[in-house]
């Protein structure tokens, strides 16, 4: 599904990430890991083209399509090839309603032009009945429906999460990538978002790529977890393999 | 039901902007139909600003620009041949130019079409800058349209301006092209494409990551506002019958910037009713550009007070009402499908 080959991004002198190399398989839930400022959002700024990678490639191959590289596109061009992230520090139209920010992530599948939209023509009024329908449905899914014409920003700060992954959702990605999705939630809510992320991935058919400080909820889910240090790959294997490598520990615990 | 009842109260609206045309046409003099003209005219300029700052969040100072390329285009394609000759004695009118002579709709349609195109050429650059940086680009491209117009004397005929542009412009005009311009930028906001727009201004990086394209979305909100911008002058241009490139100075952008801001940023009602508020209150208070004797005070004419006292109002009703006259109360004016 994804690929990252000999990923290096230098800011300056700071070299944010090294020749990091990723591969993650269809239908996986795959972990990134690391201390603070180990590189974790860079790579994924990099992989959703917020920021052109210094050097190295990366490769998307969606089911039934051929092997293209994403690298150098623009954000949105990513996004409708069907990589889609939520932000770490939450990025909602904070103006706007949950409808109207769920709705917005349907617009890359529009198909009618501008014009067609203003005379409210039939074949965009059918093409809009069917996106806010689906809308509906993705507010349903993280229980929304009751709040959706409310601001996004009045919301708790869990349920703005839930939102920011609907959002992501509305535009139909193969691969989503999640930046730290339970910060900031207490166990119970936690347990729910794990829950929440499973059955997404089976509804939707993703394969999902996270970022996650919370260990309990990374070596639950994920199948496979790469360990980023300094911007460094230092380890990558099954949460059994991650919790014996010593490196990983070091890097977390410091070495006494 | 909810539905319904909005367009029972857009029917209403309707009929009673027809209505009050007519009455106003029958029994109101010339002076006052001039300023319901007017206000029509600058509903049109505020919608078509807010459509680009506030509804995209593009600060944008370019209008008066855009304006001046609507008006000369109605300018010179409706005035008649004869009148041509007489306009430009200075040096002869282009030869391709010399011998047309308009309608006043397909002129308008091509005011339009032109502002926009100059739109998208500017907009194709410029729109990459953010905040003040674009602002001052938009502000140094309308200087640039009013410069270059005072020195084409073939095309525009310079500092002279254009006299004798028929008067088409009547309420019917101006209020029939700001009910267009209600309908569409309505229209516009309440599909997909109003939602991208909408997404740009609350958050650049968010919605790049939605596959809202930047690029695109912003030409695109910033060749509509200016269409409508250049329809706009083309309607002042049929309103004045007399057009130089020095009416269509940065004091021309503020004034519609006034209406924007006091309509509140985003905000289509407000707009159509500060943008009324705005040309009357500019009439209104022209008496105190007069002498005043106020009992204890005497006050000679001073030209421009009415300007200090309205940047006074503007000034107060930004600090009382920072988010327009009309607030929007919590979720009632939002779309609701069923």
């Amino acid at each position: 599904m994804l690929k990252i080959e000999n990923l290096t991004m230098r800011f300056g002198g700071v070299v944010a990430c090294n020749e990091f190399s990723a591969e993650i398989k269809k239908g996986q839930i795959v972990g990134l890991i690391g201390p603070n400022g180990a590189g974790k959002t860079t790579i994924f700024n990099v992989v959703t083209g917020v920021y052109k990678p210094t050097s190295g490639r990366i490769l998307f191959s969606p089911e039934g399509k051929e092997e293209h590289q994403l690298t150098g596109l623009s954000p949105d061009r990513i996004a409708k090839a069907g990589v889609c992230r939520t932000f770490q520090n939450i990025r909602l139209f904070s103006e706007l309603t949950v409808l109207e920010n769920v709705f917005i992530g349907n617009h890359l599948r529009v198909k009618s032009d501008v014009f067609s939209a203003v005379l409210r023509l039939p074949h965009y009024v059918a093409e809009e009945k069917r996106l806010y329908e689906k809308s509906l449905y993705l507010l349903e899914k993280i229980g929304l429906q009751d709040n959706r014409n409310e601001k996004a920003t009045s919301l708790p700060y869990g349920m703005q999460r839930r939102l920011e992954i609907a959002r992501a959702l509305a535009t139909d990605p193969k691969l989503l990538l999640l930046d730290e999705p339970a910060a900031g939630m207490n166990p119970q809510e936690t347990r729910e978002l794990i829950e929440f992320i499973r059955e997404i991935k089976e509804e939707f058919d993703l394969t999902v790529f996270l970022i996650e400080h919370h260990m309990d909820v990374i070596m639950e889910i994920s199948e496979k977890i790469y360990v980023l240090d300094h911007g460094v790959l230092i380890a990558e294997g099954s949460p059994g393999e991650i919790q014996r490598n010593e490196k990983v520990v070091e890097a977390y615990l410091g070495v006494g | 039901m909810r539905e319904k009842s909005k367009t029972q109260i857009t029917l209403i609206i309707l009929v009673l902007t027809v209505l009050g045309l007519f009455l106003a046409n029958r029994y109101l003099d010339a002076y006052k139909v001039r300023i319901i003209n007017l206000s029509g005219i600058y509903v049109t300029l505020g919608l078509s600003m807010n459509l680009i700052n506030g509804m995209t969040g593009m600060f944008s100072l370019g209008h008066a620009g855009f304006m001046a390329i609507g008006a000369y285009t109605v300018g010179i394609l409706t005035m008649p041949v004869s009148m041509k000759e007489m306009n430009f004695f200075m040096q002869p009118i282009v030869p391709f130019l010399a011998n047309v002579e308009w309608g006043f709709l397909p002129a308008l349609l091509a005011a339009g079409l032109m502002a926009a195109l100059f739109g998208v050429l500017i907009g194709a650059p410029v729109l990459r800058l953010t905040d003040d940086y674009l602002a001052i680009a938009t502000l140094g491209f309308a200087e640039i349209i009013r410069v270059l117009f005072t020195n084409t004397q073939s095309l525009t005929n310079g500092a002279l301006g254009l006299k004798g542009i028929p008067n088409y412009t009547n309420t019917w005009w101006s209020w029939g092209v700001a009910l267009v311009t209600v309908w569409f930028i309505s229209f516009l906001m309440k599909g997909t494409y109003g939602k991208a727009f909408l997404a740009i201004r609350e958050d650049e990086v968010a919605a790049r990551a939605m596959g809202v394209s930047l690029f695109k979305h912003k030409v695109m909100s910033f060749a509509f506002g200016c269409f409508f911008a250049g329809v706009a002058g083309g309607l002042m241009a049929g309103l004045l019958g007399t057009i130089d490139p020095n009416m269509f100075r940065i004091t021309l952008t503020f004034n519609i910037l006034l209406i924007v801001v006091l309509g509140g940023l985003g905000k289509i009602g407000g707009t159509v009713i500060a943008a009324i508020i705005v040309t009357v209150g500019m009439e209104a208070l022209r008496f105190l550009d007069e002498a005043m004797d106020l009992g204890f005070v005497q006050i000679k004419g001073i030209p421009g007070m009415r300007m200090v006292v309205f940047s006074i109002i503007l000034i107060a009703a930004v600090i009382v009402r920072e988010k327009g006259l009309l607030r929007r109360p919590k979720g009632s004016f939002t779309y609701v499908k069923n």
